[in-house]
């Protein structure tokens, strides 16, 4: 058969109700796509061809037997490496957890499953989702398949590169200060980090508990809803999962935006803006209000002070939640002679720079004396920070920023300097500290061709918002500006 | 100087971390680079502001809570299969008491 510009959730299902294709030769069609480009882009850590081909099976013996189709039959699914899957290596993108295999399935991948999904494998991502380029994988960076000598984003840059070079048709990644938005904008594809506790994150190998979610990939809106519908809600076994009621996601995407009120924070595009990222933006909006959205100015006071609170919020909640890595129970061990010289030599070996610096400055702002000083103060600029979210959304029903600052850059550009590359998460970390939610949509491109996001916020528990404006952004031709 | 190279090792053993001389050096400097950043949130008053201690408040019910019911949990054999030098049905580390 041809195959479709690309394949969506709709152009599967389409393809296997008309048995243009079976869920096996589909699987086959995927893993010789990943063959031809994984070697330059460097996307997959693993393969689980496997279970790929069981639960294809599955779906083609479902099809042969005239049963109703669940909704993500035979969709090709990427998981990015932070996340849990039973049999199937999960690394973080660290040599600490080199060969390991988990004994369960996240809660998000056992519902994807249970929907007909085909998981293909795992995605690369900076080690234990520290990082904001992908650099920091002890396996090497993942490169931007819309410009390979550029950086994918990160730290989930492996499933946003997997949509973008078509080797997945969802995927899922994980957002601490912006790890899902950031690559979703430098890759061009829509990317949701919904609101802290409407994905379960059981099974999720934590970096920032209070910062940590999981959510999609895909190369529309559409099926980015189409996804969220499946894995959102309560999980008994995620005590942080909420029980708020799941609306249907694709049903609220297509409502028109006659009268929505969007806020314009003038202090996201003071210093620092790339000027064409603005420039793309600010037609970004245009288009919005042309679709009858209207521009409100608002104020985010305190805006400035988002990357000193999370960066101490962020390694205090690592330092502590990275401490099980000491070569007892998984990963290679490193032999001393003392139990503490074989954490050391473990820890020392295992982790690699940015991780270490991270556990350092976290393990220092919590340890005595500093405490109040940092821990507390960052704890307490954070609630300035949700404050600054809560009034605004009593004057507007969506916040609209750029999604990064800056296009992607080259390999290698930013790795001097991580201060520097913390600072380019102003735009998402504001909204990780307010546990909000937040899309990154394709919002034109560079005169390089270079891909620019537009990050659309809404109130907790709102992604049907932050999605419907998404969708009609993307139906009114937002990539193409 | 905000933090000096004896910080830096004394905090790497609270960590557990074994660091070379290079590295100490490194992690200083960046340290410091940060840490001097930080200093900025002392523009802001926050006297009267709590700490955020909850993300998201969730409605007000309590299904965070449930009953402590022992369920079935057979996994020992594949969590040993990924532990180095294990000894059914235990982990192994080196002696920590002397004999």
């Amino acid at each position: 058969m041809s195959a479709p510009a690309k394949w969506t959730i709709p152009e599967v299902r389409s393809a296997l109700d008309a048995r243009k294709i079976s869920a096996r030769e589909l699987v086959d069609e995927f893993y010789a796509r990943i063959k031809r480009r994984n070697s330059e882009l460097n996307i997959y850590l693993a393969l689980s061809p496997e279970r790929a081909y069981a639960q294809a099976d599955k779906i083609d013996a479902s099809i042969a037997a005239g049963d109703a189709l669940p909704t993500l039959a035979g969709v090709p699914l990427a998981v990015k490496d932070v996340i849990s899957t039973h049999g199937i290596p999960t690394t973080c993108g660290s040599r600490i957890l080199e060969g390991y295999k988990p004994p369960y399935d996240a809660t998000a991948v056992t519902r994807l499953e249970r929907a007909g999904a085909i998981i293909l494998g795992k995605t690369n991502c900076d080690e234990f989702a520290m990082g904001s380029s992908n650099e920091n994988s002890a396996y090497g960076p993942v490169r931007n398949p819309v410009a390979t000598d550029r950086v994918p984003g990160g730290s989930s840059g492996g499933s946003a590169a997997a949509i973008a070079a078509d080797l997945a048709t969802i995927a899922l990644g994980t957002d601490t200060g912006g790890s899902i938005r950031q690559p979703g904008s430098f890759c061009g594809v829509p990317a949701l980090n919904p609101s802290y506790g409407r994905v379960s994150r059981y099974g999720l190998i934590a970096y920032a508990s209070s910062l940590d979610r999981i959510g999609p990939f895909a190369h529309t809106v559409r099926d980015v809803a189409t996804v969220m519908s499946v894995i959102a809600g309560r999980d008994p076994s995620d005590a942080t999962s909420a029980a708020a009621h799941v609306p249907d996601y694709g049903a609220g995407i297509n409502h028109r935006l006659e009268g929505l009120r969007i806020g314009i924070p003038d202090d996201y595009f003071a210093e620092g803006i790339d000027p064409q990222v603005r420039q793309k933006v600010e037609a970004g909006i245009r288009l919005l209000q042309k679709h009858g959205c209207e521009r409100v100015s608002i104020r985010m006071p305190n805006t400035d002070y988002a990357i000193a609170a999370y960066y101490i919020i962020a390694t205090a909640e690592a330092s502590s939640n990275l401490a099980r890595y000491d070569g007892v129970r998984f990963g290679p061990r490193v032999e001393g002679a003392t139990l503490i010289e074989m954490y050391q030599k473990t820890r020392g070996r295992g982790f690699g720079p940015e991780v270490k610096q991270r556990i350092i400055l976290g393990t220092y702002v919590l340890s005595a004396g500093y405490y109040d000083a940092y821990y507390l103060k960052g704890q307490k600029v954070r609630s300035l920070i949700a404050k600054d979210f809560r009034e605004a959304f009593e004057q507007v029903d969506a916040i609209v920023t750029p999604t990064s600052p800056v296009p992607p850059f080259r390999l290698g550009e930013r790795t001097s300097n991580p201060l520097q590359m913390y600072l380019a998460d102003i735009y998402t970390v504001t909204g990780s500290l307010a546990g909000v939610p937040g899309i990154s949509v394709p919002c034109g491109k560079t005169s390089e061709g270079l891909p620019v996001g537009l990050q659309i916020y809404g109130p907790a528990f709102r992604e049907d918002r932050v999605m419907n404006i998404a969708h009609i952004f993307e139906k009114a031709g937002g990539a193409n500006l | 100087m905000k933090i000096s190279s004896e910080d830096v090792l004394k905090v790497a053993a609270l960590a557990n971390l074994e660091l070379t001389d290079g590295e100490v050096e490194t992690y200083r400097g960046q340290l410091d680079d940060i840490l001097t950043y930080i200093d900025k949130l002392n523009e802001i008053d926050t006297s009267l502001v709590e700490p955020m201690a909850q993300v998201v408040a969730g409605p007000a019910d309590d299904s965070a809570l449930r009953e402590d019911v022992v369920a079935r949990c057979d996994v020992i054999i594949e969590v040993l299969g990924g532990a180095p030098n294990p000894e059914a049905p235990y982990f192994r580390v080196p002696r920590v008491i002397e004999k």
